[in-house]
């Protein structure tokens, strides 16, 4: 059993206290660094697209698993920065400035979306941001003379600084630099108060306004920064994709990302990442899945999407918590043992809430 | 480090659909003071509570805490004036720990913006210290420290009762409005906080308002007592002359005995 003993208010500010930690988050990464040398050029794209969705989970997790705000909208954010990023390049734009010009136009058109929606609570912000995603998707629609409409739009290819790079592992580093910057940055965000905040307005807004924090306005900002982020997972969908296509960034990629994060399990930022590898890795097992199984079973249509759905579910009776959860529970049962029990984890009742002052 | 700011209202209304909820009461807290109000069921009492913390708006009467009229702020800017406040439900943050919670207690005194939130700016750590160190005082003072680390969600009802205190302390108020802070509280707990709030008044300074039912505790702490019934004042006066008041004792009993 291991015992942190803290000494220094800044054990509890630093990351990775533990060492076990700090072994885990060592070898991941290091894994994530070498991974070119080992895996083949499908696997390393496919890992690269996990990150990009790694990151775009950990923008939404930041507003709904942090700050408590339901959206059914942040495709439509995967889809204004991967359009703006594309359609910029294409002016010429260099990819670095296209990069910044794209992320400050998410953060600015998710703050405005917040403002309009920091009164909301439930199923009105729910259907609000769903509402969202169907405006931008008919504007990406028919606004052809700039997005290319419903035909499309190419790609340019992807050059940072005028480096080519076009091979998959050169794409592969950019995405995963991009991924540990927004991981830092997200873990920084809730050691500050600016954070908390977002978690004090997540658990009762009542109280956090007679704390002195402005809901409104950490709601906005909330929306902002996870605008951005999503945007800039956009921007290097795009990259993936190399083609664009309006109806890529409709309901079913907002539902996705929201599967994400609800089986990753919400509220921090690892859970996100592990929502990203279930929704990458899943299509991958099934693919090898309908090989092994019999015919009859293997080449039914829509056998993925009743196994994403299974599994949603069960996730969803069994384990609200999602992998996060699990993982808290498998890890308390090694530090712990042979203390474990299961009782160590059972909720404690909950006590009376207001909510009539909502 | 008292202010020596007066809070005073005057004539207070609110109407919820065609309810008084208070109708026309005033009163003055002097600074300093252990003002305590009490009623029935339904009388009036969080409801004050929530229009001195700005949550409702009043249909009349004004609200000044020194030279401030409160109704001009918004309910996030009451406690930049000293004002904190508890809830009588217990409204802390769930998910989060102890000490997240009574940092979040803080926020009136942080600044902070986007950036140097998302890059952990050097400035950020010294201030994060420096917060955490006046959080540290509270925690002693409220002994709470077994349970710095622990989440809400598991902690026992007396133990999330000390923190939303230590958490409204964390404000640094000069003036605190504790709602029923010994309900759901066994004897010995109502003991441990009669003293807490003891020490609250002399070591801190604090001026207290609270609502309460146990009447031993208001005998022990309170200087004044204001009895309200249906929305409207009864009495204000010392707790013994508040418990021979025959509108009082009519109002809880049915009546005067």
């Amino acid at each position: 059993m291991q015992i942190l003993f803290k000494t220094r208010y800044e054990d509890d500010i630093r990351f990775l206290a533990k060492t076990g930690e700090k072994v885990r988050v060592g070898l991941v990464i290091a894994f994530l660094l070498l991974a070119p040398a080992f895996l083949q050029n499908y696997y390393l794209a496919e890992l690269g697209l996990l990150l990009v969705y790694a990151i775009a989970g950990i923008g939404l997790m930041i507003l709904t698993g942090h700050t408590g705000q339901v959206s059914f909208g942040h495709a439509a954010f995967l889809g204004i920065g991967a359009y703006a990023h594309s359609v910029l390049l294409s002016h010429g734009v260099p990819f670095t400035l296209s990069v910044i010009l794209t992320i400050s136009l998410c953060g600015l058109v998710g703050m405005a979306l917040g403002r309009s929606a920091s009164k909301m609570h439930g199923f009105y912000l729910a259907v609000a941001t769903l509402a969202f995603l169907i405006l931008v998707e008919t504007v990406l629609g028919e606004w052809s003379s700039v997005t290319g409409g419903h035909a499309g739009f190419a790609v340019p290819a992807l050059k940072v600084l005028g480096v080519n790079l076009g091979q998959v592992w050169q794409q592969y580093y950019l995405d995963l630099s991009f991924t540990l910057l927004v991981v830092w940055a997200a873990s920084n965000l809730f050691r500050t108060p600016l954070g908390r905040s977002m978690v004090a307005v997540r658990d009762s807004e009542l109280s956090a306004r007679s704390l002195g924090v402005n809901v409104e306005w950490i709601k906005i900002q909330a929306f902002g920064i996870s605008a951005a982020i999503t945007g800039l997972a956009g921007v290097l969908l795009a990259h993936h994709l190399t083609y664009l296509a309006p109806d890529v960034f409709g309901v079913l990629e907002s539902l996705k990302l929201m599967l994400m994060i609800v089986v990753g399990g919400l509220g921090s930022i690892l859970g996100a990442i592990f929502g990203a590898i279930f929704v990458s890795v899943l299509p991958v097992l099934l693919s090898f899945l309908k090989d092994v199984l019999p015919a009859a079973i293997g080449q039914q249509a829509g056998l993925e999407p009743l196994l994403f759905g299974l599994i949603i579910v069960g996730v969803i009776v069994f384990e609200p918590l999602g992998i996060h959860g699990r993982w808290l529970k498998l890890r308390y049962f090694f530090e712990t043992f042979p203390y474990y029990r299961k009782a160590s984890f059972v909720r404690q009742k909950s006590y009376l809430k207001t909510e009539r002052m909502r | 480090m008292s202010s020596g700011k007066r809070l005073s209202v005057r004539n207070l209304s609110i109407v919820f659909g065609g309810v008084h909820a208070v109708e026309d009461v005033s009163f003055e807290v002097e600074p300093g003071e252990v003002f305590a109000i009490i009623g029935p069921n339904g009388a009036g009492k969080s409801t004050i509570f929530n229009l001195i913390s700005r949550l409702y708006q009043p249909s009349a009467g004004s609200i000044q805490y020194g030279e401030q009229d409160l109704l001009e702020l918004k309910a996030h800017q009451v406690v930049r004036t000293g004002i904190a406040r508890t809830f009588q439900n217990i409204e802390l943050f769930e998910q989060a720990t102890v000490l997240q919670n009574l940092l979040v207690g803080r926020h009136s005194h942080m600044n902070f913006n986007l950036l140097s939130s998302l890059l952990f700016l050097p400035g950020m750590r010294a201030r994060e210290l420096k917060h955490r160190r006046k959080v540290e005082d509270i925690i002693d003072l409220l002994e709470i420290a077994q349970y710095r680390d622990a989440r809400i969600a598991d902690l026992p009802y007396g133990a999330r009762k000390n923190v939303e205190l230590a958490r409204a302390l964390c404000a640094e108020p000069s003036l605190l409005l504790l709602d029923e802070p010994a309900s759901g509280l066994n004897n010995e707990e109502t003991n441990d906080v009669s003293f807490w709030l003891e020490d609250i008044k002399h070591d801190l300074g604090v001026t207290m308002v609270m609502v309460e039912h146990d009447m031993s505790l208001v005998n022990q702490v309170a200087d004044r007592v204001m009895a309200i019934n249906d929305g409207r004042l009864l009495a204000i006066g010392t707790p013994d002359e508040i418990r021979e008041n025959a509108e009082v004792q009519k109002a809880y009993l049915g009546v005067a005995a």
